[in-house]
């Protein structure tokens, strides 16, 4: 069994949900990212989703984009990205770590070349924004051969020859993107999510991860009640962007834990 | 050459093109996939964008003899397809033509358009005028100083122009901040892209749209020299004006296909938007092409005189056509271009957009080792009256 699914096992064992929260790597410093990690796993996460900055991010709204941006102008790329996961696994060898971003900067590394160096970083699944699962196949087919979890995105206007596409390439859970639009502008509607997920359930036994503005412990308890999954990427963003590199940690520790504490309550 | 078909039914050009865009776009590219096929198949309609380039673009547009300065070159005759006299200007509105027909078919009420120089946003805001469609164009905020002329032409045309502040606020910030706008307003928004590019079925759907270029040249060139020419020559930014005048030569073995890049201060310089002759594949804007990328696939500045051609990807057709050597791709640089400028100028009366002069700087570069009795056909793709400024400022002249 996968990290990932070994972690939605484990939950569903005590009837919690998980929590995935998103930083953008190299984001505010490089030294920031570790520390950062190892943070949110203290404050309740379950699965991390690690972000590869990209210059052109086009699903992505403002705050990813800037986080995206300054990581660029400290020098980030994918390397730099993997070697962050591999400092924090020396202290952390149990939580399951998923990269996202977008195909060129794979692409530009060599496919072949990133499935591996992502295995030898003990990175357990990854998000390729851009990737849907039509252009995808021999990247799919080199990351299960090595164990590494393909994730896809699914969207309100999917539809159902698409979820089940989808849910034949996916493996570990579903991002199931909660609105119209891009990352962190709007507030995620959670009727409209209940009333969508059990379209997904029937097509595909994968756990579903519920992601695109989540804000608060409130959004994320009514998001809780139909997803496996509770996905916060711009608001952390934003928190890690007002707080600046000094008190980055400590903000996202107070940001993360009241969800964690209002998600198993 | 045999029969000429691509792109697949998945917008692929051999390994190019496809549509890498994330789930959220996937569906209202679906419908915009099948409303196209609709439209294309649909006599009515195509009749209605006839109509339209005849009576409101201007169309067919004239094949130009230039005479005298192929007589000084002393080599091949150099022909001019002048899309610099449609109405706004330049090729483009071809294209917008198009898909403000179409996005009024498929009953969307708002346009919106990413925009370098301005060329395309103008294209786009006043075909969005003509069928009383609202209209957005997001520009560069960087490209918004730059061109404060054509800004304020596309207001004067009733269109809203949005400065984008993100990235290197340039053209490729612009499209992507034109489909994070998309992906939010699916319901009563039409995207019109500019060029051969963008997901499938962008690259298909603009070449189509603009090969009313290639059609006319096909019959213009036996009118006027009993045959097809031996090269055909066109500027390639993004690459819509050359799909345009290239697409229905592709299967005719017998004439060159030469695409000129903008090489800038020189490749070897580094500031310049040669995709073609200097980058490498990757993904960007929702299809694989050749792209101007560092080591890392992070997508690179790039510089060219003329900000039509100033683009790092270019369109997937052309990625294809060069693997497969069926055109060729060369570059010409800013001093180079500005040269045939000034030369069309005073020798012809011409005065060409900055874009188009690259085209014409190759033309002249090839045509005096060539034969009298052979012919290059040079898309001129638009005029240079949003150039002055540029122009008088190399010249160090204030105007």
């Amino acid at each position: 069994m996968s990290r990932i699914a070994g972690r939605f096992a484990a939950l569903k064992a005590t009837g919690r949900k998980a929590l995935i929260p998103y930083i953008t790597a190299g984001d505010p410093l490089p030294a920031s990212t570790v520390p950062l990690l190892h943070a949110l796993v203290e404050a309740g996460a379950d699965i991390l989703e690690i972000g590869v900055p990209f210059s052109d991010p086009m699903a992505d709204g403002p705050a990813i984009q800037r986080s995206s941006e300054r990581a660029l102008k400290n020098g980030i790329g994918l390397l730099d990205v993997l070697n962050f996961v591999v400092q924090f696994r020396k202290k952390d060898a149990d939580t399951p770590v998923v990269l996202m971003g977008y195909a060129n900067p794979i692409e530009a590394m060599g496919m072949e070349k990133f499935v591996a160096a992502a295995k030898a970083a003990d990175i357990d699944g990854v998000i390729v924004v851009d990737y849907p699962p039509e252009e995808c196949a021999p990247f799919v087919a080199l990351c299960r051969k090595r164990g590494i979890d393909t994730i896809f995105l699914l969207a309100p206007t999917s539809t159902d020859e698409r979820i089940r596409s989808v849910a034949r390439s996916g493996s570990g859970y579903l991002y199931y993107v909660s609105l119209k639009g891009v990352t962190g502008v709007k507030n995620v509607d959670a009727m409209e999510v209940a009333a969508q997920l059990p379209k997904i359930r029937a097509a595909s036994s994968l756990p579903i991860g519920v992601g695109f503005g989540i804000k608060d412990a409130a959004s994320a308890v009514a998001i809780s009640k139909s997803a496996d999954a509770v996905i916060i990427g711009s608001r952390i963003v934003q928190e890690i962007e007002s707080a600046g590199a000094e008190h980055a940690v400590a903000r996202v520790r107070a940001l993360i834990g009241p969800i964690r504490k209002a998600l198993d309550s | 050459m045999q029969m000429y078909d691509l792109p697949d039914a998945r917008g692929h050009f051999g390994p190019y093109g496809g549509v890498f865009v994330a789930e959220t776009l996937s569906h209202v590219l679906d419908e915009l996939r099948a409303a196209y096929e609709r439209c294309r198949k649909d006599p009515a309609f195509m009749a209605e964008f006839h109509h339209e380039l005849k009576h409101y673009v201007g169309r067919p547009s004239p094949v130009y003899h230039a005479k005298r300065w192929s007589d000084l070159l002393g080599g091949a005759q150099i022909y001019l397809k002048r899309e610099d006299l449609n109405h706004t200007g330049a090729h483009k509105i071809n294209n917008t033509m198009g898909q403000a027909l179409l996005a009024r078919h498929m009953g969307k009420k708002r346009v919106i358009a990413e925009t370098g120089a301005g060329m395309h946003g103008v294209a786009s805001a006043t075909v969005a005028a003509r069928f009383g469609m609202q209209c957005v164009v997001y520009m560069g905020s960087e490209d918004v100083k730059r061109q404060a002329q054509n800004v304020y032409r596309m207001k004067l045309l009733g269109a809203e122009v949005m400065p984008v502040e993100s990235g290197s606020r340039t053209l490729k910030d612009a499209l992507n901040e034109a489909m994070r706008d998309w992906v939010t307003n699916v319901e009563d928004t039409y995207y019109i892209i500019g060029t051969v590019a963008g997901p499938h079925p962008y690259p298909m759907m603009v070449r189509d749209f603009q090969s009313v270029i290639g059609e006319e040249c096909k019959l213009q060139m036996p009118e006027l020299t009993g045959r097809q020419p031996d090269a055909v020559i066109a500027c390639v930014g993004g690459g819509s004006n050359a799909m345009g005048i290239f697409y229905p030569y592709i299967s005719d073995p017998n004439v060159r296909l030469i695409g000129v890049e903008a090489a800038g201060e020189g490749l070897a310089t580094g500031r310049h938007a040669a995709s073609l002759s200097a980058g490498t594949p990757g993904v960007l804007h929702g299809n694989r092409t050749y792209l101007l990328q560092d080591a890392n696939g992070q997508i690179t500045e790039t510089h060219s005189v003329s900000a039509g051609l100033d683009y790092p990807g270019v369109g997937p057709e052309h990625a294809w056509l060069k693997d497969h050597g069926r055109a060729e791709y060369v570059s010409v640089t800013d001093d180079e271009a500005l040269a045939a400028f000034d030369k069309l100028c005073r020798l012809e009366g011409i005065i060409p957009a900055l874009e188009s002069a690259h085209a014409v700087a190759h033309a002249v570069r090839i045509a005096p080792s060539m034969p009298r009795d052979k012919t290059l056909l040079v898309n001129l793709s638009g005029r240079g009256d949003k150039d002055m400024q540029t122009v008088a400022d190399r010249m160090g002249i204030k105007l």
